[in-house]
């Protein structure tokens, strides 16, 4: 009998052929792949722009758990919220945000998606309907509930239809032992508000294992649905599962108005931040899960399958790496804020030394596109 | 035109109705807002009129609901959230804290916060100390918020009026002393601007600044004062977020003097800041310093009288008014 301490064991979706596992397209099947390598690449060069000292603050690399933003983004619409915790670089690119307006942002510039105020842990992306990038462990929960419940009233109690919305709200699971996680769900229970609770499940909540921190932890699902939610395991380290069984999830929590929440198993190749030397794990444990890296595997299945092949991989990953690298370079001519803008966006209206607030150029840009 | 005459907590439920019934973004929830009619009935038939989806039953939950409605106005929802007290909203620091008045900052100018949170607040119930906070100290700290403390039942629908409209985050704090005071209230639109502070009553002698229910201490003590030929000058500030402090300076250039009452403690408050943004603007107008008079710096007691003696009342104003004027 397991105890109530034991860590969960893995969720496994099976080596079987693309074909007959997904009815996704090759052409989203190459997109998730651009999407991860992306990730990927932006990720290794953050750290190194962290370790040049061009990036400051806390920084959270995201590098192993790219097919949960990937997949989890892929399986809902654009309208439809998304809201997640500090480690945010991942779904921020998954949203679609340029990763130019990222990486300005963590550079401390006025291009930055929030004009060098918010830093790594703060993206936002109002015209990919990203609210954040909070910093605060399970912050971002109760404001998951607040963007579903929103949506809901704005498609029912304002237009007069019927609910249309999901909402993913990404939690680490050392935010399951927030109280403001509990009372989120609860609230989403009771009001029938579609809110997913994505727990990115990598183990480890800073350098405390899940089952040292968190009771249950063999099943956490349980603690959703103490509170009426239904629950899903589902393994995180492949793409197409997550995409699969997240779009059952999304089009359930839609249909019937319900929240949910999210067990995916994933795993962070690197430390919590940046100042983490990884003592509290093993270096099997760190390889084990290495050899499941979400991009090898859908590589693999994609080159198994004849949708891509050694050359083209190769083509679209020195596609991301320019990209990256170009974002870099926008990112470092982009200038400091100026000092006027230290005053600027504390209130909507001027008075006093406020400036009032003005709209950074992620949102002008996109205006001018549309 | 007629006069009339209708309770503070009547004009609190008349801004909330009239702006939801022009805003259908507007929305109201808290602990026992609707089925209740509301702790204190300030929501009294709200439920029948709005119905289900506008006035929102909660759970006593006050992190998550709080959360929960910042969320939706970050997509542009206008909730006003109702703490059956202010003591409350300490399990809900980081929502109101970190999320509201920051979100507008951290996002860039991307997604702001109007939302008002409103309940009671301050001691005089003989509630002891975990029921009876004073958060304008505390909280008057935070940049991104607003701060309005209404002390007449005019204001009470009109600066609700205002701060429901507003587009920044406001905490709005009602006095449960003050919720069944009868005044006259106008019909119809009315909006008090932020800002504006008001001269409740003109003196000469010294100024007095206060705030919320201790306007009415410093009514009462002006009256007293008046018997022993002292003339004070009563303003009620309004708003402490944003601060009048040109209508005070003004006051304070005429009367030479100034006492400021606060009901919050004295350590890092508004009373503080008041009095140093006076000794700033008016060194050389004062013929004695800034005087303070704050609730006793104590945890706020349960017994009648300590709780008396706690509260900035119109006794210590006085004395306070007499010392600054070298009055024996």
């Amino acid at each position: 009998m397991s105890s109530v301490t034991d860590p969960a064991p893995p969720v496994t979706s099976g080596g079987r052929p693309l074909a007959e596992r997904t009815s996704a397209t090759p052409k989203q099947l190459h997109e998730w792949l651009r999407q991860m390598l992306l990730i990927r690449e932006f990720e290794v060069r953050t750290m190194q722009a962290y370790q040049d000292k061009k990036i400051g603050g806390f920084c959270h690399i995201y590098i192993g758990q790219e097919a949960v933003a990937v997949g989890c983004i892929a399986a809902v619409q654009h309208a439809d919220p998304v809201v997640t915790a500090y480690r945010d670089h991942g779904h921020a690119l998954a949203r679609g945000m340029d990763p130019k307006y990222c990486m300005a942002e963590m550079f401390g510039r006025i291009g930055g998606c929030a004009k060098g105020k918010g830093g790594s842990m703060h993206m936002f992306d109002k015209p990919n309907n990203f609210f954040g990038g909070h910093g605060i462990v399970g912050a971002q929960t109760p404001l998951g509930t607040g963007l579903a419940f929103a949506k809901k009233y704005q498609d029912e109690v304002i237009d007069g239809g019927v609910n249309k919305h999901v909402t993913l709200c990404f939690l680490g699971d050392g935010a399951l032992n927030q109280g403001g996680f509990y009372e989120a769900m609860n609230l989403a229970s009771l009001f029938d508000i579609p809110v997913i609770f994505v727990v990115e499940n990598n183990g480890y909540s800073m350098g405390t294992s899940i089952e040292r921190g968190t009771s249950m932890s063999h099943r956490i699902i349980a603690k959703g649905e103490g509170c009426g939610l239904t629950g899903y395991e589902i393994d995180g380290m492949d793409v197409v599962n997550v995409y699969e069984e997240m779009k059952k999830v999304a089009d359930t929590a839609r249909a019937e108005s319900r929240p949910a929440m999210v067990d995916l198993r994933t795993y962070r190749f690197k430390g919590h931040s940046m100042s983490d030397p990884r003592k509290y794990r093993t270096r099997d444990e760190e390889q084990h899960w290495e050899t499941g890296d979400p991009i090898t595997r859908l590589r693999d299945a994609m080159i198994e399958g004849g949708l891509i092949d050694e050359d083209g991989f190769k083509a679209l990953n020195k596609d991301q790496k320019v990209a990256v690298r170009e974002a870099i370079t926008w990112a470092e001519n982009s200038p400091e804020p100026d000092i006027s803008e230290l005053h600027t966006d504390v209130y909507v209206e001027k008075f006093g030394p406020y400036t009032g607030t003005s709209q950074p150029q992620i949102v002008t840009d996109a205006e001018e596109s549309r | 035109m007629s006069e009339r005459i209708i309770e503070f907590r009547d004009a609190l439920r008349e801004a909330m109705t009239q702006e939801m019934h022009r805003d259908p973004r507007v929305f109201l929830l808290g602990e026992e807002v609707a089925q209740y009619d509301g702790a204190y009935k300030v929501s009294r038939g709200m439920l029948e009129e709005f119905g289900p989806r506008r006035i929102i039953d909660t759970p006593i939950s006050e992190s998550g609901f709080a959360g929960m409605a910042i969320g939706a106005a970050m997509l542009g929802l206008r909730p006003i959230v109702e703490f059956m007290s202010w003591s409350f909203s300490l399990v809900a620091a980081d929502p109101i804290l970190n999320n509201a008045p920051k979100m507008l900052y951290m996002s860039g100018g991307q997604f702001g916060c109007p939302i008002v949170i409103r309940g009671n607040d301050g001691a005089g119930g003989q509630l002891g100390s975990t029921h009876s906070w004073c958060v304008e100290g505390m909280f008057s700290n935070v940049p991104g918020l607003k701060m309005a403390i209404p002390a007449f039942p005019d204001d009470a629908k009109g600066m609700l009026a205002t701060a429901i409209r507003d587009d920044d985050p406001v905490f709005f704090l009602e006095s449960e002393r003050l919720l069944a005071m009868k005044g006259h209230v106008p019909e119809g639109d009315h909006y008090v601007p932020f800002g504006k502070a008001v001269v409740r009553r003109p003196g000469t002698d010294v100024t007095l600044v206060s705030f919320g229910r201790p306007v009415h201490f410093c009514l009462d003590a002006a009256e007293e004062l008046a018997k022993e030929g002292i003339s004070c000058e009563v303003i009620d500030g309004r708003t402490i977020r944003p601060l009048d402090i040109d209508t005070i300076v003004q006051s304070v250039r005429k009367t030479n003097g100034c006492v400021v009452v606060d009901q919050s403690w004295s350590f890092g408050s508004p009373g503080s800041e008041v009095a140093a943004q006076v000794h700033a603007h008016c060194f050389d107008d004062l013929d004695n310093h800034v005087m303070r008079v704050h609730s006793s710096d104590v945890p706020s007691p349960y017994a009648a009288n300590l709780e008396q003696e706690f509260l900035p009342n119109a006794r210590r104003i006085a004395e306070a008014v007499r010392s600054a004027l070298y009055v024996a």
